[in-house]
């Protein structure tokens, strides 16, 4: 039961998607202007990511190896299908508000890369699990970075006024501001991570969880 | 005169707002992945925005066929996002073993690029906003052009920003990439001043 618990905690902190495997780096730049919009993608995306990773890892006995990658994909865009039709259907405003990067979760590299890593090395239960601890620490990041925009520069949070719009930083809420908390973001948690003697499974920060690493290495050299 | 120019300004008009005001990088965060990844040194940056833009070009043109040709006829719109992806995909290969049969020149140069494209939002980002901007054939073709060519600009630019950073020497728990995205973050900060450039310059 432990080791199951271990799973989910695993993407809030030791291995949080965004902050630590920095992965799907583009929605969290984009989407986290609004905490209410950060949380919202978190929760679309953490549906595709379990059904995906629980999908791959029924059929990883079956995918051959050589077609792996078109395979998983065409099942990562069926499941974003079904939620993009489900939030157009349910809410619009926050279809308005997610625009492009709704469809966009299809090349997010935290799915392909849970279902590289961990989805098609494990079974069901346990991928379903990862997909969940891995959703929810993409969603808590996406929130948090949301609300320290939000309140630094539109001085709300989740559309409540917490100071007039006067003293309100807007650079913060536009593009500079998205990768500046981000970095801010992820030098934060690892002077935690260092300050608790954790070890850190990147400790040089980069970005070693993505699917593409080998072929981003060699495009280095 | 004025009627070539009337029928030219639409398409320069996308191509400027694509690579100045709205670059996909800077100030639409689509494509960061590279951003980051590849931007290291000058040639390997200007390499993967050179395989980019084709990519872009060409994957443009193939969506916007598929999506009036065939999707539309069929009423199958909701599945534009699974049809592009794979379409992407195979375009990608397409281009690879193309580029290796009758280019190898190119290929050697380009090729080790073509892999890291597939998974690149930025593609895909194009070809589904061609259809969310209403776009036309050629302004599609442009809409790419100009996306790939708004990477380029800020993959180089950052690439020298990269190599001054280099000699930095940030406190511990900045080194590596949060210092590299608090460089990202003023190198987009440039970009803003281009606020409004596309108006006053085809006004």
């Amino acid at each position: 039961m432990a080791k199951k618990l271990k799973l989910i905690t695993n993407g809030l902190f030791n291995e949080n998607p965004v902050l630590r495997l920095v992965l799907g780096t583009c929605p969290t730049l984009a989407i986290s202007v609004s905490a209410t919009g950060g949380f919202g993608m978190g929760l679309a995306a953490t549906f595709v990511l379990i059904c995906s990773n629980m999908a791959i890892s029924a059929l990883r006995k079956v995918i051959p190896d050589k077609v792996r990658i078109p395979a998983y994909i065409t099942l990562i865009a069926g499941f974003v299908t079904i939620i993009q039709m489900l939030i157009q259907a349910f809410s619009p405003e926050l279809d308005q508000m997610l625009g492009i990067y709704l469809p966009l979760i299809v090349v997010n590299c935290i799915i392909l890369g849970r279902a590289e890593m961990f989805a098609s090395k494990n079974p069901v239960l346990d991928s379903a699990l990862d997909g969940l601890g891995m959703g929810l620490g993409f969603t808590l990041t996406l929130t948090c970075m949301g609300i320290v925009r939000e309140l630094i520069g539109a001085g709300t949070v989740f559309g409540l006024r917490v100071f007039p719009e006067e003293y309100a930083i807007r650079i913060m809420t536009m593009s500079p501001g998205g990768f500046f908390t981000f970095g801010c973001m992820i030098a934060l948690l690892t002077a935690i991570l260092q300050k608790r003697g954790k070890k850190l499974i990147s400790s040089q920060n980069k970005c070693l969880g993505c699917p593409d690493c080998a072929h981003c290495e060699e495009a280095n050299k | 005169m004025n009627t070539a120019w009337d029928a030219v300004k639409p398409f320069l008009v996308i191509l400027f707002t694509m690579i100045l005001t709205e670059n996909y990088v800077l100030v639409k965060f689509l494509g960061i992945c590279p951003f980051l990844g590849v931007s290291k040194k000058l040639d390997s940056a200007v390499g993967m925005s050179a395989a980019v833009t084709i990519v872009m070009v060409v994957a443009s043109a193939a969506t916007w066929c598929i999506q009036t040709f065939l999707l539309v006829p069929l009423g199958l719109e909701y599945m534009q996002t699974i049809a592009f992806i794979l379409v992407i995909a195979a375009l990608v290969q397409l281009i690879e073993f193309t580029l290796k049969k009758y280019i190898p020149a190119l290929h050697k140069t380009l090729g080790i690029y073509l892999p890291l494209i597939t998974t690149n939002c930025a593609v895909l980002g194009v070809t589904l906003l061609n259809f969310t901007n209403e776009y036309g054939f050629a302004q599609s073709l442009v809409n790419g052009l100009g996306a790939g060519l708004g990477f380029m600009l800020a993959m180089v630019l950052f690439s020298g920003v990269r190599r001054t950073l280099l000699r930095a020497k940030p406190p511990k728990c900045f080194e590596g990439l949060p210092i590299t995205l608090v460089a990202a973050s003023l190198t987009s900060l440039t970009f803003m001043g281009f606020t409004g450039i596309v108006e006053h310059l085809f006004a």
